[in-house]
């Protein structure tokens, strides 16, 4: 009859699949696609597009994971989860890896027994209202009406922010950001509150982006990356490395374009390392030799993927800021391949 | 097999279990309890294994954790700080107040639409065939999401309520609709006797069903007195009297006083605010329930025989009268028992209030709080426990109800 009935049965379905979790890539290849979770529709990050063909920032690590280890970019399956029914579609086995914006924090890992296995974006919760209102701060907010995801960090964010404050507001909690759109441009709610990338990349889709504004604040840390679940080290090595590859092909000006060359043999012995002309790093994780170049090759670097997906010179207009490499003043950093 | 009296005999051949009719029922019963119980051990130990392999125990010491959400429509003292067990007992109570509105709302229309069904008028029961057939052969959660859509999309926002707006308040400036709910006067106890709001209501709600009962006694001292002289003593003033002075005394006391709502900041405050989510899911449940309870009353109706209608108009009885004091209270008899199963209907249907986030205990519990503390398995089971409860208490009050209606044979 509803969700309740779903939930129970997956819960269900979770302890039964639980106990076959440990080998996550004899499943995957023996399947011979991922089964990825992503975000029900967040333009630039996981949307699909007019082909249905699923795009976006957090789709360019499902795909260079299944590149990496299936040596096909097009063997996802995608999974589309809300902010409630991600955790328990992980924990179940139904996904063998969330990329959905989701915010690496201690109870997620300790306690919900997540393994994140990277951050493949820093951001913060911002605040996003129409201009008419004429609101210049968050603190100005006192009797708003905010919409809210339910499920999510930035409810319990917001929660705080306003309490430490002392303002006090009336919560909308909804499911999806979608449904958050509606919602917020109705006019039921004052403000819609996520992450900052999430705002920018709804505001980007309105009719008259002009007329809302971010406030200046940006009231938490929500690192989002890649999870897995506990207990199968393996498989998360090999998430987390992709994520590397990815980060690293960037720093080392490996992209899309010139892999193919350099796969031939570089004098950068990192670079050998990685595309697997040297060593055999491959075969340590259990994966094919070529397994970083054919992630690198399915949307291309980290760089890449932000700039075709979230960059400047998308609608989304998001700039690097603390996403840009260590070596440009960022704090997307790799561990090295050796 | 403990239970057999005369031991088998010399020749007793193991075939005899299947097709001697003295053994064979306890063959199959007892082949049953071994296949049950071999199940639940199956299910009981495949948790524990798989709870362990995921590294996870079980344990309700969440309860008392704070929860750190905020909910927006609570009817007992609730902050972000309060722990996940208030946050459940918050949903409870929101589960409970739209179950009884839905069952009150639901129980009014359904009669009404039920009677009204079978009236001579053509048009008139022509449309209740209408309403009847368009509510309950199109899926709840559509009728719970168009009218969220028709209170959000249709009405004004409260800033278009400034001065200069298009939009103004109705009932001399005293109810506001907008699109994000309605706004109602409501009543405040200034000086309540006890600490919380809630308590301060529970008193005034206990003082009232104890005035309930005292008008229940002067009506019986009136049967008596008319049982025995044949004259009816006038009792209305005494029990109007009954029913407002002791409550009106005891809210004067408190300091009631009426707060009309008011345009301040982003949204009105004071008064009752009723939210678009309560009003979707309330009209929703109640208008999609009375459907099927219009056909239950129908039945009913239908159920008691014509010479009951014709004996009444051979008396002289008035068609309304006959309707309530002859035809209505001997079709109750066949009308509670599927009106029960509509109530329960109707509670359990409310979980489908996540769709327009709605804060019952689905939302709370099975929502929120699993998702923050990876407490599936306990969380589910305390739900499942809630809606088990609080369904069997629905059908044991009903069951009392049916128990007085029935027919009493001697």
């Amino acid at each position: 009859m509803n969700k309740s009935v779903l939930l129970g049965a997956m819960t269900v379905a979770g302890l039964a699949a639980g106990a076959a979790a440990a080998g996550t890539l004899d499943d995957v290849k023996a399947r011979g696609t991922l089964n990825c979770g992503v975000s029900t529709g967040l333009t630039g990050f996981a949307a699909p597009d007019a082909n249905g063909v699923w795009d976006g920032f957090d789709v360019g690590v499902c795909r260079a994971v299944a590149a990496a280890v299936l040596g096909d970019p097009m063997a996802v399956e995608f999974v589309p989860t809300t902010g409630q029914t991600r955790f328990t579609a992980l924990a179940s086995g139904e996904v063998d890896v969330l990329a959905r914006n989701t915010t690496w924090t201690f109870s997620r890992d300790v306690d919900l027994k997540f393994t994140f296995v990277g951050v493949n974006y820093y951001d913060g919760q911002g605040f996003m209202v129409p201009r008419e209102l004429g609101v210049s701060s968050a603190k100005d907010l006192d009797g708003a009406t905010v919409c809210i995801q339910t499920g999510t960090t930035t409810e319990l964010n917001l929660a705080d922010y306003f309490r430490v404050n002392n303002i006090s507001y009336e919560p909308v909690p909804i499911e999806t950001n979608a449904e958050a759109q509606q919602q917020y441009l109705a006019g039921a709610c004052d403000v819609y509150t996520t992450d900052a990338s999430g705002l920018a990349a709804t505001r980007a889709t309105f009719e008259a982006p002009g007329d809302h504004v971010l406030l200046p604040e940006i009231v938490s840390k929500e690192p989002l990356g890649p999870l897995v679940r506990h207990g199968d080290n393996e498989w998360g090595d090999i998430v987390r490395w992709t994520l590397n590859a990815l980060i690293t092909a960037e720093e080392l000006g490996v992209t899309s374009a010139n892999i193919e060359e350099l796969s031939a043999g570089t004098n950068n012995p990192e670079i050998n390392r990685m595309l697997g002309t040297e060593g055999e790093l491959g075969a340590m994780l259990g994966l094919e030799a070529d397994w970083a170049k054919n992630a690198i090759m399915a949307g291309g670097n980290y760089g890449e993927l932000f700039e075709k997906n979230i960059g400047e010179n998308t609608p989304i207009g998001l700039a690097r800021g603390l996403n840009a490499q260590w070596t440009d003043g960022g704090l997307i950093y790799s561990p090295p391949f050796r | 097999m403990t239970t057999l009296t005369d031991p088998p005999k010399a020749g007793f051949r193991l075939s005899q279990l299947i097709y001697d009719t003295r053994y064979r029922s306890i063959t199959i019963q007892t082949v049953a309890m071994i296949l049950l119980v071999l199940g639940l051990y199956w299910l009981v130990n495949n948790t524990i294994q798989n709870l362990s392999a995921l590294g996870k125990d079980f344990d309700f010491g969440f309860l008392s954790q704070p929860a750190g959400y905020d909910i927006n429509q609570r009817l007992v003292e609730y902050t972000s700080q309060s722990t996940h067990g208030r946050a459940a007992i918050v949903g409870i109570l929101n589960t409970m107040l739209i179950a009884v509105l839905g069952c009150a709302l639901a129980t009014v229309l359904g009669v009404v639409i039920g009677v009204l069904r079978l009236s001579k008028n053509w048009v008139v029961s022509r449309l209740m065939a209408i309403y009847v057939e368009g509510f309950r052969n199109v899926p709840l959660l559509l009728w719970i999401i168009a009218i969220f859509a028709l209170m959000t999309e249709g009405t004004p926002a409260p800033r278009e309520f400034k001065v200069g707006g298009d939009a103004s308040m109705i009932l001399n400036e005293s109810v506001a609709i907008t699109n994000r709910g309605v706004y109602i006067p409501g009543i405040v106890l200034e000086n309540g006797w006890a600490a919380s709001a809630f308590m301060n209501w529970m008193i005034i709600a206990a003082v009232l069903v104890a005035s309930l009962f005292a008008i229940r006694a002067v009506r019986m001292r009136a049967n008596a007195v008319q049982e025995k002289s044949g004259d009816r003593p006038t009792t209305w003033y005494q029990q109007l009297a009954l029913l407002f002075v002791p409550t009106g005394i005891v809210m004067f006391l408190m300091g009631a006083t009426m707060q009309f709502p008011a345009l301040k900041g982003f949204n009105f405050s004071d008064g009752i605010h009723l939210r678009n989510s309560l009003i979707a899911l309330w009209l929703a449940l109640s208008l999609y329930t009375a459907a099927f309870i219009a056909e239950i009353v129908r039945a009913g109706i239908l159920a008691i025989s014509k010479g009951q209608t014709e004996a009444a108009a051979a008396l002289g009885i008035r068609p309304a009268r006959t309707m309530n004091l002859v035809i209505l209270p001997q079709a109750m008899r066949v009308i509670v028992p599927p009106l029960i199963s509509q109530y329960l209907n109707l509670t359990k249907n409310s979980s489908l209030a996540i769709a327009v986030g709605y804060m019952d205990v689905r939302s709370t519990l099975g929502g929120i709080t699993i998702n923050q503390t990876g407490r599936e398995l306990e969380g589910m089971l305390m739900m499942a426990a809630f809606y088990l409860v609080l369904s069997l208490l629905i059908s044991g009050v009903m069951n009392v109800y049916n128990n007085r209606t029935q027919l009493k044979e001697r």
